[in-house]
């Protein structure tokens, strides 16, 4: 094996790898970006800031009646006094999900997403099926994710068109009751905080 | 414009094929691009709303041909050439080839956490009141500009209701355009699916957009 071939040898780059470091080869040559800051980014997406933050959010919505209508009224800064904020999550909104209505947000302009407690988007967040069919077809959508609502339950998109970025908040599984908050926030996935999933037990089907 | 950014009820794409515990990069390029795009962004040429329509710019078949980090370092190659940063023949060459524009700003490395913590809040105070009120029903406008705009196709000439009235936020349409942020309000308008997609669309669907003020009329 020679897995180490295509990361040492620019001719063996793949096209965009090629070009992308012809951009920072010549920025960092001309002295207008610092490699190491990049360096830095890349370790804060993928070890700081991420779903852990947004399923401590939930979690304490779930446990805290005063936080959680904290988090309706302004949840850019009950948000913020749990230490998340910053970039692309400067101005948020969180939005409930009640046994009558889902909510599911999306970006059909581009790939508006709430960095600040849910780290970058996935692939299919940003990609075509999803962005078409979210605000048209949404319980197909939902099925694909294995997401089967009740017919009659209501489902409300969120299309980011502007500056706000939303979070949802899933339902509180039953059974949980005596749990703790961390315990509890070990059960919120990325999914269901997109609204493509909701929150289940460890044992339920 | 009327790109191919514009998605919202297209069809034809296909299934959504979520990836079972997807990584947060797929190489090591889209790592490098992404911090390239923040650094570069940092160096204070261009607003986010720029950014955006470099990316809404690119030709239809190569956006939807492309990854979204590929689509973000297209674009990134577009404004640091229309910027004066980085030249068709420098990206040709890998290397420098001499001096471009200077930039404002230089984003180091130990910055960078204070500044992903700050961010680009881009809330702004506007001098008069709010035109509309939470429950008025509004319609959204038919325009079809050239230029960015953040009203979907979708959403034109539908009536909705107002649901949540939003601070002032930089205008994208002209703070793309390098034609200023003439803040305007911006509302949360909800709309019921059959408004938008007809009679046949699911009777339990609402969608809502976030719309600036001038996107709207009365209804």
């Amino acid at each position: 094996m020679h897995d180490d071939h295509d990361h040492h040898h620019d001719n063996h780059l793949d096209p965009m790898a090629a070009r992308v470091k012809a951009l920072e080869t010549i920025l960092t040559e001309k002295g207008l970006i610092d490699p190491a800051a990049i360096d830095v980014i890349i370790d804060t997406y993928e070890n700081k800031v991420g779903p852990r933050n947004g399923a401590k959010v939930v979690a304490r919505a779930w446990t805290d009646p005063a936080f959680s209508d904290w988090l309706r009224r302004d949840a850019t800064a009950a948000i913020a006094s749990l230490g998340f904020s910053g970039r692309q999550g400067e101005h948020m909104q969180a939005v409930f999900n009640t046994p009558d209505t889902h909510n599911l947000i999306v970006c059909t302009l581009c790939s508006c997403y709430p960095w600040s407690v849910l780290g970058l988007p996935p692939v299919w967040y940003k990609a075509p099926p999803y962005r078409s069919r979210a605000v048209i077809d949404p319980r197909s959508v939902l099925e694909e994710f294995g997401l089967g609502l009740p017919a009659e339950t209501r489902i409300r998109v969120w299309d980011s068109t502007a500056e706000l970025r939303y979070l949802v908040v899933p339902m509180r599984p039953d059974g949980a009751e005596e749990w703790s908050e961390d315990r509890l926030a070990s059960l919120v996935t990325r999914d269901s905080m997109i609204g493509t999933a909701q929150v289940k037990l460890p044992d339920a089907p | 414009m009327n790109g191919p950014q514009d998605l919202g009820g297209q069809m034809g794409f296909g299934p959504v094929a979520p990836e079972l515990d997807e990584p947060i990069f797929h190489s090591e390029w889209e790592k490098r691009a992404l911090g390239l795009t923040l650094c570069a962004g940092a160096m204070g040429h261009w607003n986010i709303d720029e950014s955006r329509h470099a990316r809404e710019s690119l030709h239809p078949a190569d956006y939807y041909a492309s990854s979204y980090y590929e689509i973000w370092t297209k674009a990134l190659e577009t404004l640091l050439e229309r910027h004066g940063f980085v030249s068709r023949e420098e990206r040709m060459a890998g290397r420098s080839l001499g001096a471009g524009t200077a930039a404002k700003r230089k984003l180091i490395a130990a910055d960078v956490p204070a500044v992903l913590a700050r961010g680009g809040p881009c809330d702004r105070p506007v001098a008069s009141a709010p035109r509309f009120k939470a429950g008025d029903r509004v319609r959204t406008k038919t325009i079809n500009p050239a230029g960015h705009t953040r009203l979907p196709r979708y959403a034109r000439d539908k009536v909705g209701v107002i649901e949540a009235v939003r601070d002032g936020f930089v205008f994208p349409d002209t703070n793309a355009q390098g034609q200023g942020e003439n803040a305007q309000y911006v509302y949360t308008i909800a709309f019921d699916g059959t408004e938008i997609w007809g009679q046949d669309a699911d009777p339990t669907l609402s969608v809502s957009i976030d719309a600036w003020e001038s996107y709207l009329e009365p209804a």
